[in-house]
């Protein structure tokens, strides 16, 4: 017998499964295959517009920042005056990522990119979400040559781009969209859920930022 | 109503260490319009036995409890861990037995926590309490969290024009009595009971309150050994001025 | 590990006499509470996510051996690898075998009680494979070459000057000079030293918060990206994960997450969430080339089908421990195993037998504020007592102690003799108290007058009273 059938038999056993598990079977395939959304908080359940209010206030409320800007092409500016405003040198790591390309980076010329994943030298890592959640402020990356998931996490700085149509109020719809996206049953390799920049309060209950991962992250919000 | 027929569950603590505490119970039960009655056939709800894995001889003294109180109208008792263990536990240990099923389930929806017996199900909503000055109250586990009793003794309470309660930091945390516990474990029920009598001397209240004989005689035999000038009262005792003789664990 | 649990009452005694730890478990009290119950109660639906995550984990618990089968097929089609452990060793055998695989040097480690369970640190290194802690907390108490004293809050018994007397004992090659007094300098020491280190390693070793069903995916829940260093930059990537982790859906996975931080750190949603489905694909540019998952049953089916099944819908969150006063009083390490706190007094005799873990079941006042918390309506304090039950049952408490309650137990079911026992002793003990009211020893009480007086009876009971009163 092999570890895998001695382990399934042992549950079968203790939950005295008799011979036919017809019943059983037919409830974990309508489980998996209907995936019933449970409780939903109200908080999140508004207007795409008290959404998106609702995702700055809580990205906040986990010491992240937010900048709002209504066009793709602000956001070269935006991330250019955020370094300068931190001090921090005008380049980025960031991976091909098409929506961040259709950005006119020639009105920031001092600001340097480079594309790839990060080795850990890297300063600062500029990121596109694939979606974002209100009800906890969290952004959802989702990993691939156009957002490598080292970006997410080497660099000190981490900014981020999300679009507001791509804001929901709930876990729930965001997690469905990307189950769409990829298919039933399937998932990007890694998928990020961040939810403000790293921490730790580990050292006597008291919390301090930037543990491993980013100690700063800067969300853009575009609202065209 | 009629006047409700009250069997008192009098508690193997309250019948042993502190009749006043029976009286106290009688008094406010009789005020509140019941009728009271002791019967002689009880000794103890069960829980040393109960919490020390031993459910047959549980089983037993539930079997007689329940014989000789099923007869009343309610049956209450001074206690929140003794109304639970006849409230919530009793119909645990008879679970699956036909015979007993139903019998134990009519008994136990008639069991009540005095206190909130006197609130919840008389609606008392005056009382002449005739204490003046500050108690701070303590809230037992089992009666918390098993019967939810919190609000309703400090209800009480109110009704005294001259009592101050003082709340103590954590009135809800454990005081480290747990039955066999405070023996078995002797060394850890005392860091916990020095934790609580630190935040009650803390109030500067002059009395120590509570539902239950067992926290009760843990805090105040502890307060008592730090020297400590705080007395312990049940809170029966408070609500029906029966204060004349000592608190628990002071000298006559 | 070595099990000391059969010595919980001296590792008590010397917790308790530890005025390091003492003040450290200070911080355990104040701090976890409070954000709890600020998080619990800034979210409306909190009770009913908390029925319905417990509802979710009993559907699962029930259909368990199905949703194991569709997830390790999820796995595999994603280009990952199942391995079935039935015990602790399978389960390191099959650790070491893969890092001998990849020629591993160093295995860097996200935070896994499972890691702890199995002893894997210990086995790693017997067989030259350096295993490096990178979770803060862990990595000082590998320092220290201590166990996690908490299952969330692994260094919460150490005060910062121990951590830097640990640096500085360690990182030999920084200047001697260096300001090491806060917190903050403390935290970017670990991250300079450890950020090399993930680059590095060969293997890295996560845990799991959940296995999703439908996905075949494995979920972390960190705050430091630690977990995500570990699993995203070596070659290699093992999840060591137990057989209850299994949650059947994305949406099963979102209603347990918003239970899980506010009842664990009081935090909405921890820092990172990390799904991980598979090795890296084609149109990945980083991520690790294998990735393995290693199911460890060690002793849990057994649970299944029997009274101590709910322990199985355990998350982890620590919530119990937090609120426990015998966890306050005596941290973490006296409970002498993994697990320590309410959910370890039911988990260590589960796994490690009763024989063994006896002592922790019966250290408990059964004050239920653990079970007021438990985000996943686990009944810790009954099972607490069916392992009493069991242990009764079986002969295995002390014979004074049953005959004890044998014979009290005979005497409370006569009542006649148990009121005329009860005259007796309210007198006798009344009298040898006299005019104090109170006793400072007691033949026979030296457990409760040791710390304590025992106030003493009024003399007479309250039946003797009443039948005297003329009552019914």
């Amino acid at each position: 017998m092999t570890p895998r059938e001695a382990i399934l038999g042992k549950i079968r056993s203790q939950i005295s499964v008799g011979s036919d598990d017809t019943n059983r079977r037919a409830a974990v395939a309508n489980r998996l295959s209907n995936a019933p959304r449970g409780v939903i908080p109200e908080r999140g359940q508004v207007t795409l517009a008290k959404c998106v209010d609702l995702f700055c206030k809580k990205a906040e409320a986990v010491q992240a920042t937010v900048d709002r800007v209504s066009t793709y092409d602000a956001v070269a500016d935006a991330v250019s005056s955020y370094l300068r405003g931190r001090n921090l040198p005008q380049s980025v790591r960031m991976g091909e990522e098409n929506r961040l390309e259709t950005v006119d980076w020639s009105k920031t010329p001092n600001l340097t990119r480079s594309f790839g994943p990060s080795d850990g030298s890297d300063p600062v890592g500029l990121s596109h979400a694939e979606k974002a959640v209100a009800e906890t402020g969290t952004l959802i990356m989702t990993s691939g040559s156009a957002n490598p998931t080292t970006v997410n996490f080497l660099p000190e700085t981490h900014i981020v781009v999300v679009h507001s149509q791509d804001i929901s109020g709930d876990y729930e719809t965001s997690l469905n969209q990307i189950r769409k996206q990829y298919g039933k049953g399937r998932m990007p390799r890694t998928v990020n859920m961040i939810t403000g920049p790293s921490r730790s309060a580990d050292i006597e209950q008291k919390l301090l930022l930037g543990a491993h991962g980013p100690r700063s992250l800067h969300i853009i919000v575009v609202d065209d | 109503m009629n006047q409700p027929k009250v069997g008192l569950f009098v508690t193997c603590l309250v019948d042993l260490f502190r009749p006043n505490v029976g009286f106290s119970a009688v008094d406010l039960l009789e005020h509140a319009g019941c009728e009271v009655f002791v019967p002689p056939a009880q000794t103890c709800c069960g829980q040393p036995a109960y919490n020390s894995g031993d459910r047959a001889d549980t089983r037993a003294i539930a079997e007689q409890v329940i014989t000789a109180f099923e007869k009343f109208d309610f049956v209450v008792a001074p206690s929140g861990s003794c109304a639970a263990m006849l409230k919530k536990h009793y119909p645990e240990l008879f679970q699956g037995d036909a015979d007993w099923q139903e019998r134990v389930k009519v008994f136990s929806d008639k069991v009540f926590e005095l206190v909130s017996f006197l609130t919840d199900v008389m609606f008392v909503q005056d009382l002449d309490v005739k204490f003046e000055g500050s108690v701070t109250y303590h809230d037992s586990c089992s009666g918390l969290r098993e019967l939810g009793i919190s609000h309703q003794p400090r209800k009480l309470l109110a009704m005294g024009k001259g009592v101050e309660l003082r709340e103590m930091k954590e009135p809800d945390v454990c005081c480290g009595f747990g039955g066999t516990f405070c023996v078995k474990y002797s060394d850890i029920s005392n860091s916990i009971v020095e934790k609580k009598t630190a935040n009650i001397e803390t109030t500067e209240a002059e009395l120590l309150l509570a539902g239950d004989l067992g926290c009760l005689m843990n805090m105040a035999g502890k307060l008592s050994r730090e020297g400590k000038t705080i007395k312990a009262r049940h809170i029966a005792e408070v609500l029906a001025g029966r204060l004349d003789g000592p608190a628990i664990g002071e000298a006559k | 590990m070595k099990i000391t649990t059969p010595e919980f009452k001296s590792n008590a005694v010397e917790a308790l006499a530890n005025p390091n730890l003492q003040k450290a478990m200070g911080h355990v009290q104040v701090g976890f509470i409070e954000k709890r119950q600020t998080a619990a109660n800034g979210l409306p639906e909190f009770e009913a996510l908390r029925d319905n995550a417990r509802d979710i984990k009993n559907h699962t618990l029930a259909h368990l051996d199905l949703y194991l089968e569709a997830y390790s097929e999820k796995v595999e089609q994603s280009g990952g690898h199942v391995h079935w452990a039935q015990t602790a060793e399978d389960a390191r055998n099959t650790v070491l075998d893969i890092c001998r695989k990849a020629n591993a040097k160093t295995v860097t480690k996200g935070k896994s009680m499972i890691s702890e369970e199995i002893g894997i640190n210990d086995f790693l290194e017997e067989n030259g494979i350096a295993p490096i802690e990178t979770d803060l907390g862990e990595y000082i108490i590998q320092l220290r070459g201590e166990a996690p004293s908490h299952i969330i809050a692994p260094a919460v018994h150490v005060l910062k000057e121990q951590v830097e007397a640990d640096f500085r004992a360690e990182h030999t090659h920084l200047d001697a000079n260096r300001n090491l007094e806060e917190p903050e300098t403390l935290l970017d020491e670990a991250r300079t030293v450890l950020r090399q280190k993930f680059i590095d390693a060969d293997v890295g070793i996560t845990g799991a918060n959940f296995l999703i069903a439908e996905t075949g995916t494995s979920v972390i829940v960190t705050n430091e990206g630690n977990g995500d260093l570990t699993q995203t930059l070596p070659r290699v990537h093992i999840v060591l994960a137990s057989i209850e982790k299994i949650t059947p859906t994305l949406e099963d996975v979102s209603q347990i997450l918003r239970v899980l931080a506010r009842s664990a750190t009081g935090q909405e949603l921890s820092v990172y969430t990390t799904f991980s489905t598979g090795p890296r694909r084609e149109t990945d540019v980083d991520g690790p080339d294998e990735y393995h998952v290693i199911l460890l049953d060690n002793g849990r089916t057994n649970m299944i089908g029997t009274e101590f099944q709910e322990m199985l819908r355990c998350i982890r969150c620590g919530a119990c421990m937090n609120h426990c006063p015998v966890y306050h009083a005596v941290g973490g390490h006296a409970y002498g195993w993994v697990y320590p706190g309410p959910m370890g007094a039911v988990l260590t005799p589960s796994l490690e037998g009763i024989e063994k873990g006896g002592n922790l079941p019966n250290a408990s006042t059964f004050c239920g504020r653990c079970e007021s918390v438990c985000p996943m309506h686990i009944p810790l304090p009954k099972m607490m007592r069916h392992w009493r039950e069991r242990e009764f049952e079986r002969n295995l408490n002390p014979a004074a102690q049953r005959w004890g309650l044998k014979i009290w137990a005979w005497i409370a079911r006569h009542p006649g003799l148990y009121s005329i026992g009860a005259r007796v002793a309210a007198k006798g003990i009344a009298t040898l108290a006299g005019k104090n009211g109170r006793l400072s020893s007691l033949p026979l009480a030296g457990g409760w007058t040791k710390y304590r007086d025992l106030p003493a009876p009024e003399g007479q009971t309250f039946q003797q009273l009443w039948r005297a009163r003329g009552g019914r």
